[in-house]
C-alpha cells in the first residue's frame, strides 16, 4: 500500500495506514493459525482461494482497490453525498424487510448474486458516521439545543432501531459508540453518567441477592443524607432528590430490569448474560416463550465463553507458540476465525502478545483522536470521532466478550476478525478518514 | 475552530485507556494467575491412550505353556464413515439380519457417538476374520483392529489359571486406588487374580492431540511424554501337564476333586475340581453363552472344590487322631482294642466297625477300624491330666492347627476355605455345659463337626510323608524377572508340627498306611513295585436330612522311603473310598512316578474310570430337569416355525391379493394359545431348580 505515486500520498497519515496494514496482516495470521493442518502446503492454501485465510487475503485486495478509489475521490464529494448515502442505507435497511434474506436466524442480508451478500446495517456505520458529521458541520446546527440534541440522537440510533427488528442486535448496539461521539460534540455528561450507572445497576441486579441489593441502596442513600445533612438544611430539595432517586434506584432494581429481561430480551439473550454472571435463567418468564418459534435454549449455553476463557487462560503469560495452541488446533472455541479471533491470538502468544496487540489498538484510537482535533471543519473532525468510536466500541465489546466481561453478542474484531463485509468496512470508514484527513487545511460543510 | 469541547477529547481518551485498562486486568487475572485454564486446555486437547502389555505366561514344572497370548481381532466401525458400506452382505457374513445391525449402529452411536470407532463384532473367529479380510473394501468406516486374549493349548486347570474378564463398575469401585479404567481386562479368579500385579505388567501412556470431536489429530509434542509399555511377567508353576491332564480325563463325569503335592517343595503338582470346565470356553466371542451355561450348571463348576469346599474327611482321619493318641500316650503301637461290631465305650453302639476282631494300632489303620480310633479319642478326652474335656479338646486342636487343619493354609488361589476344628464353646452350645466325650465321638472317625478342604488333607498326607514338616501347598514356583512384590515368602517357610511328636510316632503311622494299600482297605489299588502309604475314608453325608450315597475319600503318599507325591482324592456320593478315590489316587501316583501306566491292566483301569458316571443322584435329576426345560424351549420354538411355516405355505398357495387377509387367521391364535399354559409350566420348573441348587451348595 505504500508503493502510490506522490500525487494522492500527499497529506496522507502514514502511521494509520501502517496500524491498518499491520492489523490486517495479523488478521490473516490468526486466521492461519484456526485453519491451519499439518501437512498441507500452506503456501498453496494461501493462494488456491479455498480456504478462509486465503480468502481473507483476496478481501483485503479488494479492500487495498477501495482504498485507492477513496484517496483518489475528492473529499468535498463526502460530505456532498453524506445525506444521500444515509437515506439510501435506511432505505436498504427496510428493504431487507422485504427482499431479505435469512443468515443465521437474522433477515438482514441482501443477496447480491453470485454467492454474495450484504448486510446494510454494516454499510450504514459508514452513512451515519457522514450523516452526523454533517449534521454537525451545518452552521445552523447549534448542539445545546435539545432539539438539535433529539435530532443527532435520531440519525445515530435510527439505524439501531431497524437493525434490532432484523434480529441483529450486536450491530444496533453498535450504533450506541455514536453517543461518544454526541458526548464529544456537547451531548450533556448526565446522560452519560446516568447510562453508565443504569448499566452498574443493571449488573448488580444480576449478581446480588434483590434484598441485598436494596438494602445496599438504602445505605448508600442513608450514607449520603448523613454526609450532606448541612446542605440538606440549607435547601430541603436535595433530600428530596436523594429519596426520589434512591426510589429510582431501587424500582429499577426491582420491576424495570427483571422487565427488560422478560420482555425486551429474548430468550437466548437473558440467557446469555445470566451465564455471563454464573447464574441460570428460566426461560419460562420470557413472554417470546410464548411464541414458540424459539429454539429451546442449548444446556451448555457458556460453553462458548468457556472454551474462549480456557484458550485464553492457557496461553499463560507468553503463549503456547505459533500454530501451537491446543484449543486452536482442536477447534474447541467456535466460530473461532470470525468473532473469537482474539482466542487464537491470546493462546499463542499469551498475555504478552495480547498486550502488544491491544496497544496497537490503543495507538491506532489515539491516532484517530489526534487527527481528529486537528481538523479545522467540523465535519471532519465529527467523523474522526465516529470512526474511533466505532472501532472502539467493536473492540472493546469483542475483547470483553471473549474474556468473559460482556454477554455475547456477535460483533468482530475489526480488521482482524474474518470476513468481507466487515474488513471492507473499517477499511471503507478509515480511508475516508484518511482522505478527509489529508485535506484537512480545507473547511468542509 | 476545534476549541469547542475539546477538554472532552481528554476524557474520550481516558475512557479509552480506562476500558482498556479492565480488559488487560482480566487478561492477567486469565493468563497469569488461573492455571486452572492450562490444565482445563490439557483436559480438553490431549487424549492419554493406554497401550495395553502383553499379558505374562503361565508355564508348568517342565516349562509347557499352560496359557497363551494370541492376536483376536474385533471388527471396529466408526459410524459417520460407515456410509456406502454393503450392509447386505456384512450381514450375511455375520449371519444376523438387517434390522439387528440398524439396532447394534443406534447402540453404538447413542454410547460412543458417531465419530469415534467402537467395537461391532467382538473376538471373530479365524474363518469370519479370513472372510471378512477379504471383502473388507466393500465395508469402508469398518475396520479389524487386533486385540491380545488367552488361549489355552492344553484345555486344562480352567479353575486353577481362572480367567480374565472387562472390570465392571463393581470391580473399579472395590479396586479404586489400582488405576483401573473402564474396558481393562483383570483377572477375576484362580492365578489371574492372585497374581494379576504380576501378570498385568504396566499400561504404557501415548499422549495424543484430539479435537473437539474426539478425533485424534497427531502425537503431542512427538511423544515426549509418552511412556512405554512393560510386558507382564511369566509364571512358573509347580503343576505337571501331564498329571493334570490324566486327572482331569479320571474325574470326568464325577464331582469332587484331587489334589497332589510334592511333599518336599509344597508345591501343587496336579488340582482338578471336578466337573472342570474349558477354559478356551471363556475366550472368544462364545464367552457369553458358555459363561451363562456354566453358571447355571446345577454341578457349579465354577466352585474349586479343592480348597472352596470343605468336607468331612471321614476315616483318613484317623491317622491326625492317631499320631495325637501316640503322642499323647494314651495308647502305643501295641495297644490293641477290641470290636464285636461296634464301638461300646459310650453305650450307643455307635459307630459301628466293619471287620470284627482284635486290631493293634497297624491293624487297626489297615482295616479302618471304627472302634479303636473311637477309643482313643474318648480316652485322649477322658484324659483326667487335662482337667475336663473342654481342655482336652484344646489340647487335641493344638495338635490339629499344627497340622495344617482348622486355618486357610495360604494357598495361592482365592477363595480358599478354613476348614473346621470344632471348639469347646461350639459343643456347649450344642449340648451345654456338661458336654463330655462321648457327644462328640464321631470326629474320632472323621465324621463329626472336623472338617477339611482337599489341600488340607493332601498336606496332612504330605506332612506325613515328611515325618513332621511341611511348606505351605502353591502354585507358583517362581516369577520371571524375581518375586517383585514378595509374593511368595510365604512359601519358603518351613512349618513344624508339634515337635513332642517323634518320628517313630510316624513312622507308625506310615507302616499302617502301607498296610492299608498292601493288604488293608484299598488292596486293590497297589501300585506294583512302587510302595505308597494310603488311607481310604467313606463319609456319610446328607442332604436336607435325606442320607446321600458316601462320599469317597482317598489321601496317600509315595513312594514311602523318598516322598515324591502326595495326594487326596474324593469323588462326592461315589461310595467308599476304595471304590473310586483310591483307584483314582493310585493310577494318579503311577503315572507321576513312572510318567507312565504299567500293565495292560492298569492301562484298561484308566479308561473305565475315565469312563465312569459318578455323577451325585440329585445332581443328576436337576440336569435332568434342565435338559427337559431347554427340551421344551425347543420344542416349543420348534412347534412355532412348523406352524409359521404351514401359514406361509398356505399363503403361497392362495392368490397375492388375498395374502393380507389370510396373515392373521387361525394358525396364529392357535399358536398364541398352546405354548401359554406350557410357559407357566416352565417358570415354577426354574424355580424348583434353584431350590435344588441350594441342597447342593449345603452338601
Amino acid at each position: 500500500m505504500n508503493n502510490r505515486n506522490t500525487s494522492i500520498s500527499q497529506g496522507i497519515d502514514w502511521v494509520v495506514v501502517w496500524l491498518y496494514a499491520v492489523l490486517v496482516a495479523i488478521g490473516i495470521l490468526c486466521i492461519f493459525m484456526v485453519e491451519y493442518k499439518p501437512g498441507t502446503d500452506w503456501m498453496q492454501t494461501f493462494i488456491g482461494g479455498k480456504t478462509n485465510y486465503s480468502k481473507q487475503l483476496i478481501f483485503t485486495g479488494v479492500c487495498a482497490v477501495a482504498a485507492i478509489f477513496i484517496l483518489l475521490a475528492d473529499s468535498k464529494l463526502f460530505t456532498a453525498f453524506a445525506n444521500l448515502l444515509y437515506a439510501f442505507g435506511i432505505l436498504l435497511m427496510f428493504a431487507t424487510f422485504v427482499i431479505g434474506k435469512s443468515i443465521n436466524g437474522s433477515k438482514s442480508w441482501i443477496p447480491l448474486g453470485g454467492g454474495f451478500n450484504l448486510q446494510p446495517a454494516e454499510l450504514c456505520k459508514i452513512f451515519t458516521a457522514l450523516a452526523l458529521a454533517k449534521f454537525f458541520s451545518r452552521q445552523e446546527t447549534d448542539f445545546s439545543k435539545l432539539k438539535s440534541q433529539i435530532i443527532g440522537v435520531s440519525i445515530a440510533l435510527a439505524p439501531a432501531v431497524l437493525s434490532h427488528f432484523q434480529h441483529e442486535d450486536g450491530l444496533a448496539l453498535a450504533y450506541l459508540s455514536f453517543f461518544l461521539v454526541l458526548y464529544r460534540e456537547g451531548l450533556p455528561p448526565q446522560i452519560l453518567i446516568i447510562g453508565t450507572t443504569f448499566g452498574i445497576l443493571v449488573v448488580a441486579t444480576l449478581i446480588l441477592e434483590p434484598n441485598t441489593l436494596a438494602i445496599i441502596l438504602t445505605v448508600i442513600a442513608s450514607i449520603t443524607i448523613y454526609f450532606l445533612r448541612k446542605s440538606i438544611k440549607r435547601k430541603k430539595n436535595i433530600l428530596l432528590l436523594i429519596i426520589s432517586l434512591w426510589i429510582l434506584a431501587v424500582g429499577i432494581q426491582r420491576f424495570a430490569v427483571p422487565y427488560i429481561f422478560n420482555n425486551v430480551f429474548e430468550c437466548y439473550q437473558s440467557t446469555r448474560i445470566y451465564s455471563m454472571v454464573g447464574k441460570d435463567y428460566d426461560c419460562n418468564m420470557n413472554h417470546h416463550k410464548s411464541k414458540g418459534n424459539e429454539k429451546p435454549a442449548r444446556k451448555p449455553d457458556d460453553y462458548n465463553v468457556r472454551q474462549s476463557k480456557i484458550a485464553i487462560g492457557s496461553g499463560e503469560l507468553f503463549g503456547k507458540g505459533f500454530l501451537k495452541g491446543t484449543q486452536t488446533r482442536g477447534k474447541y472455541v467456535p466460530e473461532q476465525h470470525t468473532d473469537f479471533i482474539f482466542t487464537s491470538l491470546a493462546e499463542a502468544f499469551g498475555l504478552l502478545g495480547c498486550v502488544i496487540f491491544l496497544g496497537i489498538y490503543l495507538i491506532l484510537l489515539n491516532r484517530i483522536i489526534r487527527i481528529a482535533e486537528r481538523q479545522r471543519s467540523t465535519f471532519s473532525r465529527v467523523y474522526g470521532y465516529s470512526v474511533a468510536s466505532i472501532i472502539f466500541f467493536h473492540i472493546t465489546v469483542n475483547v470483553c466478550m471473549t474474556i468473559g466481561l460482556f454477554p455475547i453478542i456477535g460483533i468482530p474484531l475489526p480488521l482482524v476478525s474474518y470476513g468481507g463485509s466487515s474488513l471492507l468496512t473499517f477499511s471503507i470508514l478509515i480511508f475516508i478518514l484518511i482522505r478527509l484527513d489529508a485535506d484537512r487545511q480545507m473547511v468542509l460543510r | 475552530m476545534s476549541v469547542f469541547n475539546q477538554s472532552r477529547s481528554r476524557v474520550i481518551q481516558i475512557i479509552f485507556a480506562a476500558v482498556f485498562i479492565v480488559i488487560v486486568a482480566q487478561l492477567i487475572n486469565l493468563q497469569a494467575f488461573s492455571p486452572k485454564y492450562r490444565l482445563a486446555a490439557e483436559n480438553n486437547a490431549i487424549y492419554r491412550k493406554v497401550i495395553y502389555p502383553d499379558r505374562g505366561i503361565i508355564f508348568d514344572r517342565k516349562k509347557r505353556s499352560l496359557l497363551e497370548n494370541t492376536i483376536m481381532f474385533d471388527l471396529v466401525v466408526t459410524p459417520a464413515e460407515s456410509r456406502g458400506t454393503d450392509t447386505l452382505t456384512l450381514c450375511n457374513l455375520l449371519n444376523i439380519d438387517t434390522t439387528d445391525y440398524k439396532k447394534r449402529m443406534r447402540e453404538i452411536i447413542f454410547k460412543n457417538t458417531s465419530v469415534r470407532p467402537s467395537v461391532f463384532e467382538p473376538l471373530l473367529t479365524p474363518e469370519l476374520y479370513a472372510k471378512l479380510n477379504e471383502n473388507m473394501y466393500k465395508f469402508p468406516g469398518f475396520i479389524l483392529s487386533e486385540r491380545s486374549a488367552r488361549t489355552y493349548p492344553y484345555s486344562i486347570a480352567g479353575n486353577v489359571l481362572g480367567y480374565i474378564a472387562e472390570v465392571d463398575t463393581g470391580f473399579l469401585r472395590r479396586h479404586a486406588d489400582e488405576h483401573y479404567e473402564m474396558g481393562d481386562y483383570a483377572g477375576m479368579t484362580g492365578l489371574e487374580r492372585v497374581y494379576e500385579k504380576v501378570l498385568m505388567g504396566q499400561r504404557g501412556i501415548k499422549r495424543l492431540i484430539r479435537d473437539n470431536k474426539s478425533r485424534l489429530q497427531g502425537s503431542f509434542e512427538n511423544g515426549l511424554f509418552d511412556t512405554a509399555q512393560i510386558a507382564g511377567k511369566n509364571l512358573y508353576l509347580s503343576l505337571d501337564v501331564e498329571l493334570q491332564q490324566m486327572a482331569e480325563k479320571l474325574m470326568t463325569n464325577k464331582v469332587g476333586s484331587v489334589v497332589a503335592i510334592d511333599p518336599k517343595t509344597g508345591g501343587i503338582l496336579c488340582m482338578v475340581s471336578a466337573p472342570t470346565y474349558n477354559p478356551n470356553y471363556l475366550t472368544g466371542n462364545q464367552r457369553k453363552k458358555h459363561y451363562g451355561e456354566l453358571l447355571l450348571d446345577p454341578r457349579l463348576p465354577f466352585n474349586n472344590r479343592a480348597l472352596g469346599n470343605k468336607y468331612a474327611p471321614g476315616s483318613t482321619f484317623k491317622t491326625v487322631s492317631g499320631i495325637i493318641g501316640l503322642t499323647e500316650g494314651v495308647i502305643n503301637e501295641h495297644t490293641t482294642v477290641t470290636c464285636n461290631g461296634a464301638f461300646e465305650g459310650c453305650g450307643t453302639g455307635k459307630p459301628k466297625c466293619l471287620d470284627k476282631g482284635v486290631f493293634n494300632f497297624k491293624e487297626a489303620v489297615a482295616h479302618s477300624d471304627n472302634t479303636y480310633f473311637s477309643t482313643v479319642y474318648k480316652r485322649i478326652l477322658d484324659q483326667s491330666r487335662y482337667g475336663g474335656a473342654d481342655s482336652a479338646l484344646k489340647v487335641f486342636n493344638k495338635y490339629a492347627t499344627t497340622f495344617g487343619l482348622g486355618h486357610k493354609l495360604g494357598v495361592d488361589l482365592p477363595s480358599e476355605k478354613n476348614g473346621n476344628l470344632p471348639l469347646s464353646s461350639d459343643y456347649e452350645k450344642k449340648y451345654g455345659k456338661k458336654w463330655y466325650s462321648c457327644n462328640i465321638i464321631s470326629n474320632a472317625i472323621g465324621q463329626g463337626e472336623v472338617e477339611t478342604t482337599m489341600v488340607q488333607l493332601a498336606n496332612v498326607m504330605a506332612i506325613i510323608a515328611n515325618k513332621g514338616w511341611y511348606y505351605t501347598p502353591h502354585l507358583v514356583d517362581s516369577i520371571e524377572g524375581g518375586d517383585e512384590y514378595n509374593m511368595l515368602d510365604t512359601f519358603k517357610i518351613k512349618h513344624y508340627t508339634d515337635k513332642n511328636i517323634p518320628d517313630s510316632i510316624f513312622d507308625a503311622v506310615q507302616d499302617g498306611m502301607q498296610a492299608v494299600v498292601d493288604y488293608g482297605t484299598a488292596a486293590a489299588s497297589r501300585i506294583p513295585d512302587i510302595v505308597m502309604c494310603g488311607k481310604t475314608g467313606t463319609a456319610e453325608n446328607y442332604s436336607h436330612g435325606i442320607k446321600q450315597q458316601d462320599h469317597s475319600f482317598f489321601g496317600a503318599f509315595a513312594p514311602r522311603n523318598n516322598p515324591r507325591i502326595a495326594i487326596a482324592v474324593i469323588c462326592e456320593n461315589a461310595g467308599q473310598g476304595a471304590w473310586a478315590a483310591a483307584p483314582i489316587a493310585s493310577l494318579l501316583v503311577e503315572k507321576y512316578l513312572r510318567d507312565s501306566i504299567k500293565g495292560k491292566e492298569r492301562q484298561d483301569k484308566v479308561e473305565e474310570f475315565a469312563k465312569k458316571n459318578l455323577i451325585p443322584r440329585l445332581m443328576r435329576l436337576a440336569m435332568n430337569k434342565m435338559d427337559s426345560l431347554k427340551q421344551i424351549k425347543e420344542n416349543q420354538l420348534l412347534l412355532q416355525q412348523r406352524i409359521d411355516k404351514e401359514a406361509n405355505d398356505t399363503i403361497d398357495n392362495e392368490d397375492g391379493t388375498e395374502q393380507e387377509n389370510a396373515k392373521p387367521a387361525a394358525p396364529k391364535s392357535s399358536k398364541d394359545a398352546a405354548p401359554k399354559t406350557k410357559n407357566t409350566a416352565a417358570a415354577i420348573l426354574v424355580n424348583e431348580e434353584r431350590k435344588n441348587k441350594k441342597t447342593f451348595r449345603t452338601i
